[in-house]
C-alpha cells in the first residue's frame, strides 16, 4: 500500500521503456499521467468538498443539509454540476466580451500549476522543484489578477467593487503569508517541498513555529477568499462580487477554482507546518499518502468551522489587521526564529 | 526533461481545461432569445450610469507599502535558505536590513498611511 502509486509510476515507466520509446517521450507521457491523476483528484475533491461544506454548515446550524439526491444526498453536487453545464452562458451586452470569457478560462490555471509541486506522499511529487515554496507564492497570487480582470470586464458596479476588494485583500494578506513562511525556511534551509517535509521527521514545525502557523492560517483563509474574509463575494453587500454576471459553466469554473484553492492552501499548511506525510505516534502501517490527505481534510474542516464561527470583517478592518497586527507579528517571528536558530547552532557546537 | 517543461504542461492543461469546459457548455446549452436577458444585473433594477469610471482606490498607500515589502522578500528568502552558512555576521546584517524596513513601516504608520480614509 505504501508504495502503491510509486510502483505504478515505475511500472508504467518500464513498460514504456520496453516499448522502445526514447527517454524524453517516456518522461513526457509520465508527466502527463501524473497531471491527469492530479486533475482527477482536484475535480473529485472539489465535488465532494461542496457536499462537505453544505453538510458541515447544515449540522452547525442544526439542519440536515442535502439529503434528496442519492443516498444521504451524496450525488447532490454531481447533479449540480450537470445542471450548471446545461445552463446557458450569458454574456451581458455591456460587458467586455473577450476579457469576460477569458476570466473563467484562465482561473483554473494557477491552482493546477501549483499542485505540480505538492508532495502527496513519500516520493509522490509530480515535479520535485528546488524552489517549490517560491513557485507556490509566485503562481498562487496570479488568481487575484484574473478575478480582478473578470470583475472589471463584467461592467457591473458590484463586480467592480468586488474586483477592487480582491486586490485590497491581496495587498493586505500576501505579505503576512510570505513572511510567515520565512521562519520555516530558516529552520530547514531549503525551498524544496520534499526536503521541508523530511526535516520534520522528529518534530512538526507547528510546534517550533506556532506563531508562524497562526499567521499562515489567517492569511490562508484570506487568500482563499472565504469567510470571515469573504468580502470579495459578500452576498449581502455586493450580490456575488466579481462573479455576479457569470452563469452556467463560467460560474462553475470560478467555484471549482475556489475549492481547488482551499485544497491548495491546506496542502501547503500540511507541508510546511503539519509534518506532511509523516505519521504521528509511530503509526507507520498506514501509508504516507493517507496521512497526508487526512491532515489536508482536517485543515479544510477547520476552514469550514471558521466560516460559521466568525462574522465577516469590514474592508478597512481587514487592511488594518493585516498591516498593523499580522505584518509586525510575522517580522517579530522572523527575528525570534533567526536568533533561536543561531543560539541553537552555537550551543550545539 | 527539464522541470520547466512539466510546469508549462501544467499551465497549458489548466487553460485548456477551462476553455474545454466552456466549449462543452457552449455546444450543449439551450439558447433563448430575450431582450432583457443581456441586461447588466444589478439587483434587477435598470442600470444607472457607467461602471467603467475612475475608481478611487482608498488603499493605494497600502499598495505602495506592499510593493516595497514584496521587493524586500526577494532578499529575505535567499538569506533564509543559506542561514546556516552565513553565521553571526549574516544574522546581524539581515537584522539591520529588516530594521530599516520596520523603520519605514513605523514612519508610514505615524504619517497615517495605514489609515482608511
Amino acid at each position: 500500500m505504501e508504495n502503491l502509486f510509486v510502483n505504478m509510476a515505475s511500472g508504467m515507466r518500464s513498460l514504456l521503456a520496453s516499448a522502445g520509446l526514447p527517454d524524453t517521450a517516456t518522461d513526457f507521457i509520465l508527466m502527463f499521467l501524473k497531471l491527469g491523476a492530479i486533475l482527477v483528484y482536484i475535480l473529485i475533491s472539489a465535488l465532494w468538498l461542496v457536499y462537505m461544506e453544505r453538510k458541515v454548515s447544515a449540522y452547525m446550524q442544526c439542519r440536515i443539509g442535502p439529503n434528496r439526491v442519492g443516498p444521504l444526498g451524496l450525488l447532490q453536487t454531481t447533479a449540480d454540476i450537470g445542471k450548471l453545464i446545461s445552463k446557458e452562458i450569458i454574456i451581458p451586452r455591456c460587458a467586455d466580451k473577450k476579457l469576460f470569457l477569458l476570466g473563467p478560462i484562465l482561473i483554473f490555471m494557477p491552482p493546477l500549476a501549483v499542485f505540480a509541486v505538492a508532495p502527496f506522499g513519500k516520493d509522490m511529487v509530480a515535479i520535485d522543484m528546488n524552489i517549490g515554496v517560491y513557485y507556490f507564492l509566485a503562481v498562487a497570487s496570479l488568481s487575484t489578477v484574473i478575478v480582478w480582470m473578470s470583475g472589471w470586464a463584467s461592467n457591473n458596479k458590484y463586480s467592480l467593487i468586488g474586483g477592487m476588494r480582491v486586490v485590497a485583500q491581496m495587498v493586505s494578506y500576501e505579505m503576512p503569508l510570505i513572511l510567515s513562511i520565512v521562519g520555516v525556511i530558516i529552520l530547514t534551509g531549503t525551498l524544496n517541498m520534499s526536503e521541508i517535509i523530511r526535516a520534520q521527521e522528529n518534530v512538526w514545525f507547528i510546534f517550533l513555529q506556532p506563531l508562524g502557523f497562526l499567521i499562515y492560517l489567517i492569511a490562508g483563509v484570506a487568500e482563499t477568499n472565504r469567510a470571515p474574509f469573504d468580502l470579495v463575494e459578500g452576498e449581502s453587500e455586493i450580490i456575488c462580487g466579481p462573479f455576479t454576471e457569470y452563469s452556467g459553466m463560467g460560474f462553475a469554473m470560478f467555484f471549482l477554482a475556489e475549492y481547488a484553492n482551499v485544497v491548495l492552501v491546506s496542502v501547503m499548511a500540511t507541508t510546511l507546518f503539519l509534518g506532511g506525510w509523516h505519521a504521528p505516534f509511530g503509526l507507520t502501517f498506514i501509508p504516507s499518502w493517507i496521512w497526508f490527505l487526512l491532515k489536508v481534510y482536517v485543515m479544510i474542516f477547520l476552514f469550514m468551522w471558521f466560516r460559521w464561527t466568525y462574522p465577516r470583517v469590514r474592508v478597512d478592518q481587514l487592511m488594518e489587521f493585516g498591516w498593523k497586527v499580522l505584518v509586525p507579528l510575522s517580522i517579530a517571528n522572523i527575528f525570534v526564529t533567526g536568533i533561536g536558530k543561531y543560539l541553537y547552532q552555537t550551543i550545539r557546537w | 526533461m527539464s522541470e520547466w517543461v512539466g510546469v508549462a504542461l501544467f499551465m497549458v492543461v489548466g487553460i485548456v481545461f477551462g476553455a474545454g469546459g466552456l466549449l462543452t457548455s457552449f455546444l450543449i446549452h439551450p439558447r433563448s432569445k430575450n431582450r432583457f436577458k443581456l441586461e447588466t444585473y444589478e439587483c434587477g433594477l435598470p442600470t444607472q450610469g457607467a461602471s467603467w469610471v475612475q475608481f478611487k482606490t482608498q488603499y493605494f498607500t497600502y499598495a505602495l507599502m506592499f510593493v516595497i515589502f514584496d521587493v524586500e522578500v526577494i532578499y529575505l528568502y535567499p538569506w533564509a535558505v543559506s542561514f546556516e552558512n552565513l553565521g553571526f555576521a549574516g544574522l546581524i546584517k539581515m537584522f539591520i536590513f529588516i530594521f530599516i524596513l520596520v523603520l519605514g513601516l513605523w514612519y508610514a504608520w505615524k504619517e497615517g498611511a495605514l489609515e482608511w480614509r
